[in-house]
């Protein structure tokens, strides 16, 4: 079937009819972008230090319930990890969240010093002691290269010699150094969860066995481990789940909203229209002709408030100071763009029935 | 050469418990060129004739052939490009795409039957409009158009794809005496200089004089020979 031009051509004539509900579902856009763009922000923000892992399992001691801060890896363990089937190559890692003073700024840098050896994506080889690779957020709060700023209520100095992108943990600009200067960190401004030499908070690990290799580092530790693969210790970061599932059901919710609105938008139109589409149909338009049109407008509105919404919203983003976790992503406007038209298209469906329904005799009145 | 052939046709609609017969066994035969007058008071059927000579109704029983195709027993898919591509309709009142101009209504039947509305589809649009003279009037939208240019706009729509039967349901109603004998005049030189039939549904006796022939209906009946007035052309 060929592109109709009756419906182009109403809504170019007539696009006062469209006015209303191209503005509410603009906001409904705009709403759609800002929450998956705070959504994606706080994912982002928590969680880059461990997506750019190069990785493929995270190693957690048993009883710390994957969380980092909780987790001790000792010698002995690495050591079982080391020799376990299917392992390749073993990283230490670990983590602290302390606040910098950063040179010229007045206020603290939050920052999560991150101690490392094999290195995650983006990342170069760990640094010399004292030094640092910073994760790019920290330009935000002054922080430069060569800086050094001063970590914690102990004042432990470390150097920037570089920065990296997208390696956040938790909100808190990452600093990778290596793990002695890590362990130096942490023994200073957290002694009361002091490491010993030789242990490290998780191990990141390459190797073979792909959805075995977890049961078989922990069975290699007599179950001392909990081994999780990049994207499950992703998701048991603290918060980031409950976060995506709280946003996604408010983003679900807002589509319902604009198939609501499209429903019953398309509905009023269609009721408005009956007199018009029975002529139409006595003189030959097919009920699937008709309710094409219907489809095909109620794609055009979505559409056009696709790209409102999407300007409002990078307005939006544009205006909000840097701490409101906003991140505008291009993903994020394709999941916003596919939601937008299947919710439109499911809501014009409502019309269907009606459009069906008119009886083309009814162009010439009551049959008498 | 017989265009529209009704034959002992029957409509019953149920209402309720009730069946209400519509139109009684009409029989009805409209030949090329033939301007026939439908004349009957409100209520009467004229317009379930009407209905299912155009094929926006199905007879309960009989037969109605229209162009030599037997619609009796068409589905409602077949009776959409049945009427498509072979029966021109007017409506009683203005029944035009409030947001189309004059052109574009009379593309509209280009456009349902699947053309582009391409040069030829234009040029027949504008021959039409010019023929109706509306070619000062082709680019207004309806509600720019007096009610007796859009019933024109209407005329030359129904002629569009040629059709061998032109239907028309009270085409003076909505206009003042003097317009509507304007569009009766018009509509008879425009049936006569393309020998297409014409069947004008009015209940204004008035309008016969524009009509070869009048039947006349009562009660879903069909005039008999003394009810059925041939008038001079």
């Amino acid at each position: 079937m060929r592109v109709p031009r009756l419906p182009f051509r109403e809504l170019r004539r007539q696009p006062s009819r469209f006015i209303v509900a191209t503005v509410v579902l603009s906001f409904l856009a705009t709403l759609l972008l800002f929450l998956g763009g705070l959504l994606d922000g706080l994912y982002l923000g928590s969680t880059g230090a461990i997506r750019a892992q190069q990785g493929d399992v995270i190693v957690f001691s048993s009883g710390a319930r994957d969380s980092f801060l909780r987790s001790r890896i000792t010698a002995d363990v690495r050591a079982q990890v080391e020799a376990a089937e299917g392992v390749e190559e073993v990283g230490g890692i670990g983590f602290v969240l302390l606040g910098a003073q950063v040179p010229g700024e007045s206020e603290l840098a939050n920052v999560a010093v991150a101690g490392y050896e094999l290195p995650p994506e983006g990342v170069p080889q760990p640094p010399a002691d004292g030094e640092g690779i910073a994760d790019s957020s920290l330009q935000d709060q002054g922080v430069g290269n060569g800086d050094t700023i001063l970590v914690g209520p102990a004042e432990t100095p470390i150097t920037v010699v570089g920065f990296v992108d997208d390696t956040s943990y938790l909100q808190q600009g990452s600093v990778w150094v290596n793990l002695p200067t890590w362990r130096a960190v942490q023994n200073a401004n957290r002694p009361d969860s002091a490491v010993a030499d030789d242990v490290v908070q998780a191990l990141v690990v390459k190797g073979s066995g792909g959805a075995g290799l977890p049961a078989s580092i922990d069975a290699a530790t007599a179950e001392a481990t909990a081994t999780l693969t990049i994207d499950d210790a992703v998701l048991a970061l603290p918060g980031v789940k409950q976060q995506g599932d709280t946003f996604d059901q408010i983003i679900y919710s807002t589509l319902v909203v604009v198939l609501a609105v499209v429903g019953l938008f398309f509905s009023l139109l269609t009721l408005e229209r009956i007199g018009l589409y029975g002529v139409l149909k006595a003189i030959g338009a097919s009920s699937r002709r008709l309710f094409a049109g219907v489809v095909l407008q109620a794609i055009i509105v979505a559409g056009i408030s696709f790209v409102i919404g999407s300007l409002l919203a990078m307005g939006a983003a544009a205006a909000l100071p840097a701490s409101v976790p906003l991140q505008l992503i291009p993903s994020r406007f394709v999941f916003t763009f596919v939601g937008l038209l299947v919710a439109a298209i499911l809501g014009s469906v409502i019309s269907l029935r009606r459009v069906t329904r008119i009886d083309p005799a009814s162009a010439i009145g009551n049959a008498s | 050469m017989t265009v529209l052939d009704m034959r002992d046709v029957r409509k019953v609609y149920r209402s309720g418990d009730a069946d209400i017969v519509a139109l009684d066994h009409a029989t009805l035969q409209v030949d090329h060129g033939e301007i026939v007058a439908l004349l009957g008071p409100s209520g009467s059927g004229k317009t379930t004739l009407l209905s299912i000579a155009g094929g926006l109704l199905t007879p309960t029983e009989g037969t109605a052939t229209v162009g030599g195709h037997d619609i009796s027993g068409y589905n409602a898919k077949q009776l959409t490009a049945f009427r498509r591509d072979n029966v021109g309709f007017v409506f009683q009142s203005v029944n035009l795409v409030p947001f189309l101009t004059a052109e574009e209504n009379l593309l509209v039947v280009d456009e349902l039957g699947g053309g582009k509305g391409g040069k030829a589809a234009k040029a027949r649009a504008r021959q039409l409009l010019e023929e109706l003279g509306l070619g000062k009037r082709m680019r207004n939208l309806p509600a720019q158009l007096s009610g007796g240019e859009r019933q024109r706009v209407a005329i030359g729509r129904a002629l569009f794809n040629n059709p061998k039967l032109v239907l028309f349901d009270e085409p003076t109603s909505a206009l003042d005496t003097k317009i509507g004998a304007q569009v009766m005049e018009l509509i008879r030189s425009e049936m006569k200089s393309r020998d297409t039939a014409a069947v004008i549904v009015t209940h204004d006796s008035r309008m016969t004089e524009y009509a070869d022939r009048t039947v006349r209906i009562i009660d879903g009946r069909l005039g008999a020979a003394a009810a059925e007035v041939a008038v001079a052309p």
